[in-house]
């Protein structure tokens, strides 16, 4: 398989450098979708903290038991206090789990509103969108980093808060206990701080290595998957799995580099409060030992320090977490932001009475990314498909032919010009309104895992039994009642495959049922035999008697169909007429669909063969070759 | 023994598994688990002593605290400084080791784990690509895709975070148990009760949870499944206006997905705060009775504060254990799911012990050959074929009657139900797979594209051919000139193009691709149907020299093609109805001469 230089392209980049702010703006830009479930979250931060300060208030029980009752040996009390510390415990774990009860729901309804979203915002943006961007990068963002977010902002935002929230009440704890104690410990936090800052750059990055790998594994996964017949073919899955065990590898580094910043912040979030505490140790004895302080007092302040430790060790946890949502966030609000370029306008215009006349009026087109020395692929093309006229589109591989087909639809925008429908230019149409007109059947028949009445009824789901049968009539693919469960067989999911062949002729009844009024049929047949091809141009014959039609052909039965051709060539219209007319006017005509020339002399040449016969095979092959 | 209901991938999308199912599966996904670690168990030795040495260290914190207060505060009031200097020093140094080892285990078992979820993601990957073609079209690509993604994922989480949780979690544990048995056995035995509960609990969790992580693995794959069925299809989806429907739908499923996700959540949020409850009546009955002891004379001050601190510790790491074990559960189920994909045999294995064949002639026999994907549906039913080695065939009929399937059988991407298939006299069940490959190419009318370049894709044929070889293989085929206009030729990225590569274009890169593989045995399966005239002469030409010799298979609706072979099978129905000479079979009164003349008829 090719080397995958896949790296985000520049558009990606560009985009993510234009919002690379501080983590809480990104983080901040999910607030529509969080929003509901603010509250609650707001709840649960106020939860989990009562739950801290429970968690807190222990250690002050335990100093008044030492320097009370056991002091003074009062069994009585230490019931007391027992109960008081059952008492708090019992709370802090009814806290934990109002927290969860809390939060966590929504924070599933969350993830859900953002794919909803991320899914119906795909769907909306124009083709050209979709070409530049690898599928497997979608996906990833679909899945892994949605999860993300929402494990961050149901778990992570949650605890980093209330943590942060705890190591402070509990070092202004520490500094009521003992100021002297309380100083050595707070200002171990400075250096802890600075590198923190340090960390989040660095981190940031790496997540977003990492997140970017991820996705463009899925990439490889899916086209060694969807290329598997290729693969097979030549035998290239070694080769294929060469490829993807060098990204595999790349993505192992960077979660590697992930895991080694990771390293380094738990050292000092360990390191630097247990030097603290040493200091403390020392120094609090000795304050003991002057009588500046209790031992009750030095008790309840290890105690406390103790149940700080783990909050502190966590945030490196929730830190990593939290730049792993922002960068997810990031990667998310790409997609969102993307600009829709094919949209509808703000005040569509409708056509009343659709005859069904669909014009090219000096229409320009031109791919983004096309090098600036390049001319326009389309270069003004004119032409009007009459209403209830056959048109065939003819011209040479990639002259534009499948891109013209397209801007009828506006699965893409003319950089130039305009497509109209009945004197409607495409784009004052609302998108649903102009593909009820227009109807396509496309080369590469795409069909989706549901039943075959579900696929050929996509463009009019409320089509009669009648209309169903009918539209499968005429596109001879009544093969679908032999199958398994007839028109109610599921495609894709019960060991069906269909022949190139079959999945054509039910995309092309796909796009008969739609009944529409101009109907665009991209080499609809190439893949059908002779004797079947014959059949459905008989059968269609009837339909695109009342049906306008624009059809790209390569082969003379199929232009055959039309009442005039058009010929497009380096960008233009450049005859129209019937097919006699053009053939004997057209040179270029004569190239691009006369095949009469060629096979006359082959036929001659297979005559020869056959007096030729009872010669060797092998000899007779060298001849054709000389 | 094991039941046939949940082989492979069989029984996936079920929650509903018997017992006897359910050991099964667990079975099969704890050896996969096994055979995983198997590989790192020296790493794995090392980082758990590097963990267990700065647990050590972390743990002997409290004792320290409590040999400052009880040792040295006396000791310093006799102005003797030694002991609270020691024991601070002592703190400080394992503080320091138990730091640096943390962060050095971070790294170690990140390392094991990246190792770990490499090897399985090489193997999910390989096995996906030897598993047939019809194992793929029946079982979608978006499964196979999630398999590889977000059930891989969920094995991520578990080893990410997971092993250090597990291992940190479960040493602190240990030790903190120890150093409080040392410390007060009084103590530790009512920690040890403790532990009743929390078994109980956790199993309670256990049997719910799998139910329900198994859930989330089949909402997430059905997910994947519509995601990139959307995606692929966006052209279809857009032209016929299947966004809202597909709206509703993707949110139904979502919906399940997020159902599901949160019936584990809500599980879970019954079992950690059930934990911490657990951990904290522990401390209030230590605290209890640790007290009494002490106005009794039996138990120092300090060694109460230290048995409340260690119980106390006991449990700190027991929402971390809690976390391991939900993404321990979530990391099972969809192991459950990726082992029975690595269970499913290919039903074209790889020979045990392959033949080679270094040079191949090219002569293929099929040898009382019958197919059928199930016994009472033959589709080719019982044939004998001989195709000579050099010679070239074209295989006629309409569509289904069965050219495909018999391509396939000559390339060996299904393996015949009975007879067999032989090249050079070799069965090619036995034939050793990279002399398989290179000897018999099949194009296909599909002519996928790989992002990468123009090169990199016709390199496919070749992955080691020179830019030189690329190019000449582009020329023979015709494909060079249009190469050539792309903005950076043989260097345009497909991927930026990809859309605007057309359909005849692609085929040519295709065909490029076989001329460059250069087999003995070549089958292009309607591999023109898409080029315009003019390049399907060309494309003809270049075969005239291609096919010269080599045995060739051309199965074609365009009977143009017929002209340069040098034999015509007709097929009807899965059977080969006539044979012969195309000028024999053109001169005769059977189904190719009348194919042929309407064929003409339709030419202009």
């Amino acid at each position: 398989m090719p080397s995958r230089r896949r790296t985000p392209t520049k558009e990606m980049v560009m985009e993510a450098e234009s919002t690379a702010t501080s983590t809480v703006a990104v983080l901040s830009r999910l607030h529509p979708f969080v929003k509901p479930a603010l509250p609650r979250i707001y709840g649960a931060m106020v939860v989990s903290l009562s739950a801290s300060v429970v968690a807190l208030a222990i250690p002050q029980v335990l100093q008044w038991m030492v320097d009370g009752p056991l002091a003074d040996g009062d069994a009585s009390q230490i019931w007391l206090a027992a109960g008081i510390v059952l008492t708090l415990g019992v709370l802090e774990a009814v806290l934990i789990g109002a927290r969860r009860a809390l939060v966590l729901t929504p924070g599933t309804y969350v993830e859900s509103r953002m794919r909803n979203a991320l899914y119906r915002q795909l769907q909306d943006l124009p083709v050209a969108f979709h070409d530049r961007w690898p599928s497997g990068q979608l996906l990833s963002r679909a899945v892994s980093d949605l999860n993300l977010i929402r494990r961050w902002l149901s778990f992570g935002l949650v605890l980093l808060v209330v943590n942060v929230l705890t190591i402070v009440g509990g070092a202004v704890i520490l500094l009521l206990l003992n100021w002297v104690l309380g100083l050595i410990f707070v200002a171990a936090a400075v250096p802890v701080m600075i590198y923190s800052f340090a960390f989040e750059r660095k981190y940031s990055d790496v997540a977003r290595r990492s997140q970017d790998q991820a996705g463009d594994l899925a990439t490889s996964v899916e086209e060694s998957v969807h290329g598997i017949r290729v693969l097979k073919a030549f035998g290239r899955s070694r080769y294929a799995l060469k490829r993807f065990e060098s990204q595999a590898e790349q993505l192992r580094g960077t979660e590697i580099e992930k895991a080694k910043a990771i390293a380094g912040i738990w050292l000092y979030l360990t390191l630097i409060p247990d030097l603290a505490f040493g200091v403390c140790l020392v120094v609090g004895v000795w304050l003991a030992s002057t009588g500046a302080s209790s031992v009750g007092e030095l008790v309840a302040f290890f105690a406390t320090g103790t149940v700080l430790l783990f909050p502190i060790w966590s945030l490196g946890y929730f830190l990593a977490m939290t730049l792993d949502a922002k960068t997810a966030t990031l990667r998310f609000f790409e997609v969102m932001d993307a600009v829709n370029t094919i949209e509808d306008p703000a005040e569509p215009r409708s056509i009343a009475d659709g005859r069904g006349e669909l014009s090219f009026d000096e229409v320009h087109f031109r791919y983004q990314d096309a090098p600036e020395a390049f001319s326009d692929l389309l270069d003004g093309v004119t032409l009007t498909v009459r209403p209830g006229e056959t048109m065939a589109l003819v011209g040479l591989t990639g002259s534009g032919k499948s891109t013209l087909t397209a801007l009828a639809s506006r699965l893409y925008d003319v950089t130039g010009g305009a497509v109209r429908v009945d004197g409607v230019d495409v784009r004052e149409l609302r998108r649903d309104e102009l593909r009820t007109r227009v109807a396509m059947a496309f080369e590469e028949a795409t069909l989706f895992s549901q039943t075959v009445r579900e696929n050929v009824l996509l463009g009019r789901p409320d089509a009669t039994e009648a209309e169903l049968r009918e539209a499968l009539e005429i596109a001879q693919a009544t093969f679908v009642d032999e199958l398994p469960q007839g028109l109610d067989t599921k495609i894709g999911e019960e060991g069906m495959s269909l022949s190139g062949g079959q999945r054509q002729r039910l995309a092309l009844a796909r796009a008969i049922a739609a009944k529409p009024s101009i109907l665009v049929l991209d080499d609809p047949l190439s893949a059908l035999d002779v004797d079947t091809e014959a059949l459905v141009e008989a059968a269609l014959r009837r339909v695109l008697a009342t049906t306008t039609a624009l059809i790209v052909a390569h082969r003379p039965s199929t232009v055959a169909l039309a009442d005039r051709v058009a010929l497009l060539q380096e960008g233009r219209i450049t005859a129209v007429g019937t097919h006699a007319e053009l053939l004997s006017s057209s040179e270029h005509y004569r190239f691009v669909i006369s095949s009469l020339e060629g096979e006359e002399a082959r036929e001659r040449a297979l005559l020869d063969d056959e007096r030729d016969e009872d010669r060797p095979t092998a000899e007779r092959t060298e001849e054709v070759t000389r | 023994m094991t039941d046939a209901s949940v082989r492979g991938v069989g029984g996936e999308e079920r929650d509903d598994f018997s017992r006897a199912e359910s050991k099964q599966i667990r079975a099969r996904s704890l050896r996969l688990l096994g055979s995983l670690v198997q590989p790192m168990r020296a790493r794995l030795v090392l980082s758990i002593v590097v963990v267990v040495i700065s647990t050590l260290s972390q743990v002997a914190g409290p004792a320290i605290i409590a040999y400052g207060i009880d040792t040295g505060l006396p000791a310093l009031l006799n102005a003797d400084w030694m002991p609270v200097a020691f024991a601070g020093l002592a703190y400080l140094l394992s503080g320091v080791v138990g730091a640096t080892l943390i962060a050095w285990f971070t790294i170690l078992s990140a390392r094991i784990s990246q190792a770990i979820l490499f090897d399985l993601r090489k193997r999910v990957f390989l096995h996906t690509q030897k598993l047939s073609l019809e194992f793929h079209e029946s079982y979608t690509s978006g499964r196979i895709i999630s398999r590889q993604t977000s059930d891989l994922d969920a094995i991520r989480e578990l080893l990410d975070s997971g092993i250090n949780q597990l291992v940190q979690g479960v040493l602190y544990m240990l030790f903190t148990a120890i150093a409080l048995f040392l410390l007060d056995p009084a103590s530790g035995f009512i920690l040890l009760a403790a532990l009743v509960p929390l078994a109980v609990l956790t199993r309670w969790f256990q049997l719910r949870s799998q139910r329900m992580f198994r859930r989330t693995r089949v909402a997430s794959a059905r997910l994947i499944v519509m995601f990139v069925e959307t995606m692929t299809g966006i052209r279809a989806v857009k032209a016929f206006r299947k966004e809202k429907r597909n709206e509703a739908e993707f949110g139904g499923l979502v919906e399940d997905y997020r159902d599901a996700n949160a019936r584990v959540i809500k599980l879970f949020g019954v079992y950690d705060p059930g934990l911490v409850l657990i951990g904290n009546v522990a401390v209030a009955v230590v605290l209890l009775v640790g007290g009494f002891r002490v106005i009794d004379g039996g138990l120092a001050v300090g060694v109460l504060l230290a048995a409340v601190l260690y119980t106390r510790r006991f449990f700190d790491p027991m929402e971390d254990m809690a976390m391991f074990y939900n993404s321990y559960q979530s990391a099972t189920a969809a192991l459950e799911k990726i082992s029975g994909v690595l269970e499913e045999e290919p039903s074209v294995p790889d020979p045990e012990q392959p033949v080679d064949l270094w040079e191949s002639a090219g002569a293929i026999s099929f040898e009382g050959v019958e197919f059928g994907y199930t016994e009472d549906r033959p589709i080719l039913p019982h044939f004998d074929l001989t195709l000579p080695a050099g010679q070239t065939v074209a295989l006629v009929g309409s569509t289904g009657a069965g050219k495909s399937t018999l391509a396939k059988l000559i390339s060996r991407f299904y393996d015949p139900t009975r007879g067999r298939v032989t090249l050079d006299g070799i069965d090619l069940r036995e034939l050793h797979p990279k002399d398989l490959r290179r000897a018999i190419v099949m194009v296909t009318q599909e002519a996928y594209l790989f992002s990468g370049t123009v090169a990199d894709n016709i390199a496919i044929g070749k992955p080691d051919a020179s830019r030189e070889e690329i190019e000449a293989a582009a020329r023979a085929v015709g494909a060079d000139a249009f190469i050539r206009g792309l903005p950076n030729g043989y260097e345009t990225d497909v991927n930026k193009r990809g859309g605007r590569v057309s359909a005849g274009q692609r085929q040519l890169i295709s065909f490029a691709r076989a001329f460059l593989a250069d087999p003995a045995v070549l089958i292009l399966d309607e591999a023109t149907a898409s080029l315009d005239i003019p390049s399907e002469r060309l494309v003809q030409d270049a075969l005239q020299t291609l096919l010269a010799d080599r045995t060739a298979v051309i199965i074609a609706h365009r009977l143009s093609t017929v002209s340069i072979a040098d034999r015509v099978l007709v097929m009807q129905n899965g059977r080969i109805v006539e044979d012969g000479s195309p000028a024999e079979l053109i001169g005769g009164d059977g189904r190719f001469a009348q194919m042929h003349a309407s064929w003409r008829d339709s030419l202009v």
